[in-house]
C-alpha cells in the first residue's frame, strides 16, 4: 500500500510524527507547484491552516476527532460551502459564496478535515473531460509522470511533449487531479453518469459511486436530482471506506437519503479468498469501441477472479444499448428545471439589460451559461413540452425501469458484483478529446457508467494496470444497491492482486520527498 | 420606496393559479355528459337559474350558465410547506425566507407533516377519497416571485380526490328559505404558494418579498356544478366555515389566505358547452358573486350579439364592477411538467395498512386524523335546529357572521330564558344592532352575560319585553351598568300593584272620554289607544296583557 494514503498518515499523525499544519503546508506547496494542472479553482489557504491549527489543538489534547482528523481534502466546486466561492465553474455562479455548507462537507468539516479548496469541473458537471468549464480545461497529471514520459520517449512521432497533455476525465477531473497529485488525500466528485468513476480510471484513483439515498446530496448543487450522488475520490479503496464512514447516513435535509441501509462504520475486511464470491461480466458491455488494452484488462481481471475460486458467469443486460439515449432524455430535463433557478435576480450572474424582466432573464442565461449547458436545457425542455411528454420523458423512465430490472435480474442470478470497463480507453490528449463536441463525448464516455446512476447502484472503479503508454486504466465493480460495503470489500481484495503502480511525479516535486517518500513503483501483476 | 405609487400588479399573478392540467373543466365532459353531470349530485331539485338576454326576441332564448370553481386556501401551519420558515401574515418583507425558500442552489424540500395532515383533514371533512400514495410535481414558469422557476404542486396523483360539498342556498318570497346543494369537489393538491411582487412604477423597478414564497397551500379544484355568482359565493362561504371549523386555514380572504378563480361559460340547455374564460384571483366573497355574474352577462350579451368568447384569463376591476381581459402576450403557458425527483412518493397510512412497530413520527395515519375532526358547521347547524328549535336559515345565519354562534352559545349557557327567546334576541336585535353600526361580534359593546342576564329579567317578567328593548339600548352605549343596575335606576320594574294599575286605567279612561265613547259605540279596535297611554304613564313598565285586561273589564261594567 502506499505510503501517502489516508490511513497511513492518519496513523502517523496520531503518533505525531507529523503535524496536521506540517502536512497542511506540504499539501499547499503541492497545490502551488502544481497550479498549471488547473485542479483547484479556489484554493482555500487560510481557512485550511487555521482548521490545521485547530486539529493541532486537538492531537495535542488527545482529542482527536477521527480518523479524518487533520486530514486534507478538495472538494468539488459543486458542492456548497459556506463562505467560500461556489462557481460550478459557471459564469452563472462566478462570484457566487454560498451561506451555508453541503452536508458533505459539514461532515468532513466536522470530523477535522482540512478543506484545501474547491476543484475544477465541467461547467456545471456537464461533461466527460473536464476541458468544458470556463476556469479551462484540467490537465491529467500522468501526463507528467514518470511512467507516462518515458513511454513517450520510446515513440520517435511524440515530439510536441508540452502540448500533449492528457485530459483528466471528468467531470470530476479537478478533484481527480487533486488526489493524484498528491495535494489532498481525498476529494468529493460528484456522480450523475460517472463522473467520478470516469476522471479516477484515468487518473489511476478509486472512484467511488455510493448508492442512491446513502449519502445526502443536500447542498450538492444538482445535475440531474434522481442520479446524482456524491463521489468519493481517494488513493486506495481503504480511504473511499473511511470517507464514505463519515459522509454516509440519512440527512434530514435531503428526503431521499435512507434511513438505516447499512452498518457502520465502514470497516473493511480482508477477503481471505474469494470462493464464495460469484462475479458476473455483462456481456452487452463488449463493445467493438472498447480498447482492446481495457478488454484484454477486463479478461484477465475475470481470469485473476476464476483463478482464485470464484465464479464467474456471464450475465446480460439487455437494455444496455438504450442506456445512453434514456439517461440523455432523463438528464436534460431535469438540467432544463434545475436550471431555472438562474435568472439573475438573487445570486449569481446578471447582465447589464433591464428593458424588462423577461429580457433580463434571456440575456443573463445567455451570458452566464455556455453552449453545452443551454443546449441541454433547449432539449430538456423539449422533451417536457405538453406533446412531447409521453413521447420521450414517460418512454425514458420506462426504459430507466427497463435497465434498473436488469441489475436486479443479474443479480437475482446469484452475481454478487458486476465486473465492467469503466472507460474506453484510457485518457486521450486534450487536442485529441476536443476534436468531438461535448455531446458525442459523454456519450461516448458515459457508456458503462450511466446506466448504475439510473438502477441507484453503488460502483467503483479501481485502477488496473498501466497501458503501453504508461497510463491508467480502471476497471469497475457494481454492487448490489446499499451492499456498499460489500463492493468496497471484493474491491479491496482486488486492488491488493493487482498492485497498481504510484504515480512518478519526483521531477515535479522534489522537494516534497517527504510526502512521497517509500513511493516506489509495486510490481504489477496484471501487466500486458 | 415610493409609497404612493405602489401598487398591486395582478399581470402574471395569474400563473401561479392557473389551472394545473391545462385542460378545461367543461371541455372534458362536452358534449353530452355535462348537463346530467351537473344535475347529479344535487340534493335539491331547485331549478338552476337560466339567464335571459336583455332584450328577449321572439321565442325567447335563454341561456345556463356553467362556473367552476379553483379556490387556495391557505394551510394554517407554523411553518412552509418544504421548509422551516415561519409563517406570518404583515412580516417585515424577505424576513421569513430560508435558503430553500430563496432557492439558492442546493437546497432541497422537506415536507412539513402539519401541511399534510390538513390536507387529509380537509380531505376527510368534504367527503373525498384520500390517496395513500400522492406526488408530486414541478410546474415551470418564469416569474420574479417564483425563485425556483417552478412550484412544486400535486399534478399527477393528489392527495384527495372525489369529494363534495354541501351548500345552502337562500330561496322564498323572503330568501329565508335554505335549500341545500351539492358541488363535487374534484381534487385537493398540496402546493406551494409563491412570493409577491411589488411593481415600483415610478422608478420602473419590481420589489419582490419572498416571505410567502413557499407557503403550504391546499387547492381545492371544484367540478363546474355550479351556475351562477351567488352559489359560487355560498359554497366558497361554506367552505370557509368548513376550513375554519377545522382550523386548517384561516381561510381570512383579506389577508390573501382564501383566493379564488372560476372558470365561467354559459351555453344553451341541451347544447354543447361554450367557451371558458377564466376570472383570476377573486379575494372577496362579495367581488366573487359580482364578477362571475357580470361575466356570465358579460358572455350572454357578446354572444346575442354575434361575438365570441376568447378562451382568455381576465380579472376582475372591483372599482369599475367588470371583468377585464388580462392580455398574457405570451398566449398559452407549457407549464413543461415534471415529476419532483427530491421528494418520494407520500405515502399516508389507515388501520389496516399501518406497518408493525412504525414510528408514529414517521407516519400519518388517516382514521387517526379522522378521529379527531370537529364538528362540521351542518352538523352544528343540525344540531342548533334539533337542540333549539330554531330554523335552518336562523342556524344559517348564527354561522355565517363570525362569532355569532359562540356568542349565540356563551348566552344560552348562561341564561334561564327559553332559547326561542335566545334566538330572536341575537339574531334579530343583538345582529341588527351589529349591523346597523357595521360592526363585528367581537367588537360589540354588549357581553353574552349581559344579554344573558337581560333575557332572565324578562324571563322572570322582572321587566315587560319593551323595557328590555330599552334596557339593551342602554347596555349599547357602554356605559359599564349591568342591566340589574340599569332597570333600578331608570325604575323599569314590571308594575304589578294592580290596585294601582286599576287607578291608574280609571284615571285615564276618565280623562279621554271620547275614546271609552266610540269602544261603547262598537269600535273595539280603539282600546289599543288607551292601552298606550296607560303604558306610556307607567314608563312602559306595565304589562300590555294586563292593562288590557283590567280596561276591558272597566268597559264592560
Amino acid at each position: 500500500q502506499s505510503g501517502s494514503s489516508l490511513r497511513i498518515v492518519s496513523a502517523a499523525l496520531k503518533q505525531g510524527q507529523i503535524t496536521p499544519t506540517e502536512l497542511c503546508q506540504k499539501c499547499l506547496s503541492l497545490i502551488k507547484k502544481t497550479k498549471f494542472l488547473n485542479a483547484y479553482i479556489t484554493v482555500s489557504e487560510e481557512v485550511a491552516l487555521k482548521q490545521a491549527e485547530e486539529s493541532e489543538k486537538r492531537y495535542k489534547n488527545g482529542q482527536s476527532l477521527g480518523d479524518l482528523d487533520g486530514i486534507p481534502v478538495a472538494v468539488k466546486d459543486n458542492f456548497s460551502t459556506s463562505g467560500i466561492e461556489t462557481t460550478c465553474a459557471s459564469n452563472m455562479l462566478k462570484g457566487y459564496i454560498p451561506p451555508y455548507n453541503a452536508t458533505v462537507v459539514q461532515k468532513l468539516l466536522d470530523q477535522g478535515a482540512l478543506l484545501m479548496g474547491k476543484t475544477n469541473l465541467d461547467e456545471f458537471a456537464m461533461g466527460s473531460g473536464s476541458t468544458d468549464g470556463i476556469f479551462g480545461p484540467v490537465k491529467n497529471p500522468w501526463s507528467y509522470s514518470k511512467q507516462y514520459r518515458e513511454k513517450r520517449k520510446q515513440n520517435p512521432h511524440n515530439k510536441n511533449e508540452d502540448s500533449d497533455w492528457l485530459i483528466t476525465g471528468g467531470s470530476s477531473g479537478g478533484s481527480a487531479a487533486a488526489v493524484s497529485a498528491f495535494t489532498c488525500y481525498a476529494a468529493l466528485g460528484s456522480d450523475t453518469g460517472g463522473s467520478t468513476r470516469n476522471p479516477a480510471a484515468h487518473c489511476g484513483l478509486v472512484g467511488f459511486k455510493p448508492s442512491y439515498g446513502l449519502v445526502s446530496r443536500h447542498g450538492l448543487i444538482p445535475l440531474v436530482n434522481s442520479m446524482d450522488v456524491p463521489g468519493i475520490l481517494t488513493r486506495c479503496v481503504d480511504d473511499a471506506a473511511v470517507v464514505l464512514g463519515a459522509l454516509a447516513g440519512p440527512d434530514p435535509k435531503d428526503s431521499t437519503t435512507v434511513h438505516d441501509p447499512i452498518n457502520k462504520p465502514f470497516m473493511l475486511p480482508s477477503l481471505a479468498d474469494v470462493s464464495k464470491l460469484c462475479i458476473g461480466i455483462p456481456k452487452e458491455y463488449l463493445i467493438p469501441e472498447l480498447s482492446s488494452e481495457v478488454r484484454s484488462l477486463w479478461s484477465k481481471a475475470a481470469d485473476l477472479f476464476e483463478s482464485e475460486g470464484a465464479k464467474v458467469l456471464e450475465v446480460s443486460l439487455p437494455h444496455t444499448s438504450y442506456s445512453i439515449v434514456c439517461y440523455h432524455v432523463l438528464c436534460t430535463t431535469e438540467v432544463a428545471s434545475n436550471m431555472a433557478r438562474f435568472d439573475g435576480l438573487q445570486y449569481g450572474h446578471r447582465c447589464d439589460i433591464n428593458v424588462s424582466t423577461e429580457a433580463m432573464y434571456a440575456a443573463t442565461r445567455r451570458e452566464g451559461f455556455n453552449d453545452v449547458v443551454r443546449g441541454r436545457i433547449l432539449s430538456g425542455n423539449f422533451f417536457l413540452l405538453k406533446e412531447n411528454y409521453e413521447n420521450y420523458f414517460v418512454k425514458a423512465q420506462k426504459v430507466r425501469r427497463l435497465i434498473a430490472n436488469d441489475f436486479v435480474n443479474a443479480f437475482n442470478s446469484g452475481v454478487d458484483v458486476l465486473l465492467t470497463p469503466t472507460t474506453l480507453s484510457e485518457a486521450v490528449p486534450y487536442l485529441e478529446f476536443i476534436k468531438e463536441d461535448n455531446r458525442t463525448r459523454s456519450a461516448q464516455d458515459d457508456i458503462f457508467t450511466q446506466a448504475v446512476n439510473m438502477a441507484g447502484l453503488p460502483a467503483v472503479s479501481i485502477p488496473v494496470a498501466l497501458s503501453n503508454q504508461g497510463l491508467p486504466i480502471g476497471l469497475q465493480f457494481i454492487g448490489r444497491a446499499f451492499c456498499d460495503q460489500q463492493l468496497l470489500t471484493v474491491a479491496k481484495w482486488f486492488e491488493k492482486q493487482v498492485q497498481f503502480p504510484v504515480i512518478q511525479l519526483q521531477e515535479l516535486m522534489d522537494d516534497c520527498s517527504a510526502v512521497l517518500e517509500n513511493e516506489k513503483s509495486a510490481s504489477v501483476s496484471l501487466k500486458q | 420606496m415610493a409609497a404612493p405609487m405602489q401598487r398591486w400588479v395582478g399581470r402574471g399573478r395569474h400563473w401561479t393559479f392557473a389551472r394545473v392540467d391545462g385542460g378545461s373543466c367543461h371541455r372534458r365532459e362536452a358534449p353530452t355528459g355535462s348537463t346530467s353531470n351537473r344535475i347529479r349530485g344535487r340534493s335539491s331539485v331547485a331549478q338552476q337559474p337560466l339567464y335571459t338576454t336583455q332584450k328577449p326576441r321572439k321565442g325567447e332564448h335563454k341561456w345556463a350558465a356553467v362556473v367552476g370553481l379553483e379556490i387556495h386556501a391557505q394551510i394554517s401551519s407554523n411553518s412552509k410547506l418544504f421548509s422551516g420558515s415561519q409563517v406570518r401574515f404583515s412580516a417585515p418583507p424577505n424576513s421569513l425566507v430560508s435558503f430553500f425558500d430563496a432557492s439558492l442552489p442546493g437546497t432541497l424540500p422537506v415536507l412539513n407533516r402539519r401541511c399534510v395532515e390538513a390536507a387529509v383533514m380537509t380531505g376527510l371533512a368534504l367527503n373525498c377519497h384520500i390517496n395513500k400514495k400522492s406526488l408530486f410535481d414541478r410546474k415551470h414558469y418564469f416569474y420574479a416571485d417564483l425563485p425556483a422557476g417552478y412550484q412544486i404542486t400535486q399534478q399527477r396523483l393528489p392527495i384527495a380526490v372525489n369529494g363534495s360539498l354541501t351548500y345552502g342556498v337562500c330561496a322564498g318570497k323572503k330568501q329565508s328559505q335554505v335549500i341545500p346543494k351539492t358541488v363535487r369537489i374534484k381534487q385537493i393538491q398540496l402546493e406551494q404558494d409563491s412570493g409577491k411582487s411589488l411593481h415600483d412604477d415610478l422608478r420602473s423597478q419590481t420589489l419582490i418579498d419572498l416571505n410567502r414564497a413557499g407557503v403550504g397551500l391546499l387547492e381545492v379544484v371544484l367540478e363546474p356544478d355550479l351556475s351562477c355568482g351567488e352559489e359560487a359565493a355560498t359554497a366558497v362561504r361554506e367552505l370557509q366555515l368548513i376550513l375554519q371549523a377545522l382550523g386548517t386555514s384561516q381561510a381570512n380572504m383579506a389577508e390573501g389566505q382564501l383566493r379564488v378563480d372560476a372558470n365561467i361559460s354559459v351555453h344553451h340547455p341541451g347544447e354543447p358547452l361554450g367557451v371558458r374564460t377564466e376570472v383570476k384571483n377573486l379575494n372577496s366573497i362579495r367581488f366573487l358573486a359580482k364578477a362571475i355574474d357580470y361575466e356570465i352577462q358579460r358572455q350572454i350579451n357578446e354572444l346575442e350579439n354575434g361575438g365570441e368568447i376568447l378562451n382568455e384569463t381576465r380579472s376582475f376591476h372591483y372599482q369599475l364592477g367588470c371583468t377585464m381581459s388580462m392580455r398574457d402576450k405570451e398566449g398559452k403557458q407549457d407549464y413543461r411538467f415534471m415529476p419532483e425527483p427530491n421528494l418520494p412518493p407520500l405515502v399516508l397510512y389507515d388501520a389496516t395498512s399501518l406497518p408493525a412497530g412504525a414510528d408514529p413520527q414517521q407516519v400519518i395515519n388517516i382514521d387517526q386524523i379522522r378521529e379527531t375532526l370537529p364538528e362540521l358547521p351542518s352538523v352544528t347547524r343540525e344540531r342548533l335546529v334539533q337542540q333549539y328549535g330554531m330554523l335552518l336559515e336562523h342556524s344559517f345565519t348564527l354561522l355565517n357572521e363570525v362569532g355569532l354562534l359562540e356568542f349565540f352559545q356563551n348566552v344560552i349557557k348562561e341564561t334561564r330564558a327559553e332559547p326561542k327567546k335566545v334566538t330572536s334576541w341575537v339574531l334579530n336585535t343583538f345582529l341588527g344592532y351589529l349591523k346597523q353600526q357595521n360592526l363585528a361580534v367581537s367588537e360589540s359593546p354588549v357581553t353574552p352575560s349581559a344579554l344573558a342576564e337581560l333575557l332572565d329579567l324578562l324571563d322572570s317578567r322582572t321587566i315587560s319585553s319593551a323595557a328590555a328593548k330599552q334596557v339593551f339600548e342602554e347596555l349599547w352605549k357602554r356605559e359599564g351598568k349591568t342591566p340589574g343596575q340599569i332597570v333600578s335606576e331608570k325604575q323599569l320594574e314590571l308594575m304589578e300593584d294592580r290596585g294601582a294599575l286599576e287607578q291608574l286605567c280609571h284615571s285615564m279612561m276618565e280623562a279621554h272620554p271620547q275614546v271609552v265613547m266610540d269602544l261603547k259605540k262598537g269600535n273595539p279596535r280603539v282600546i289599543n289607544k288607551l292601552i298606550g297611554l296607560v303604558r306610556k304613564a307607567t314608563q312602559n313598565r306595565a304589562d300590555p296583557a294586563m292593562i288590557k285586561e283590567i280596561l276591558e273589564k272597566k268597559l264592560s261594567s
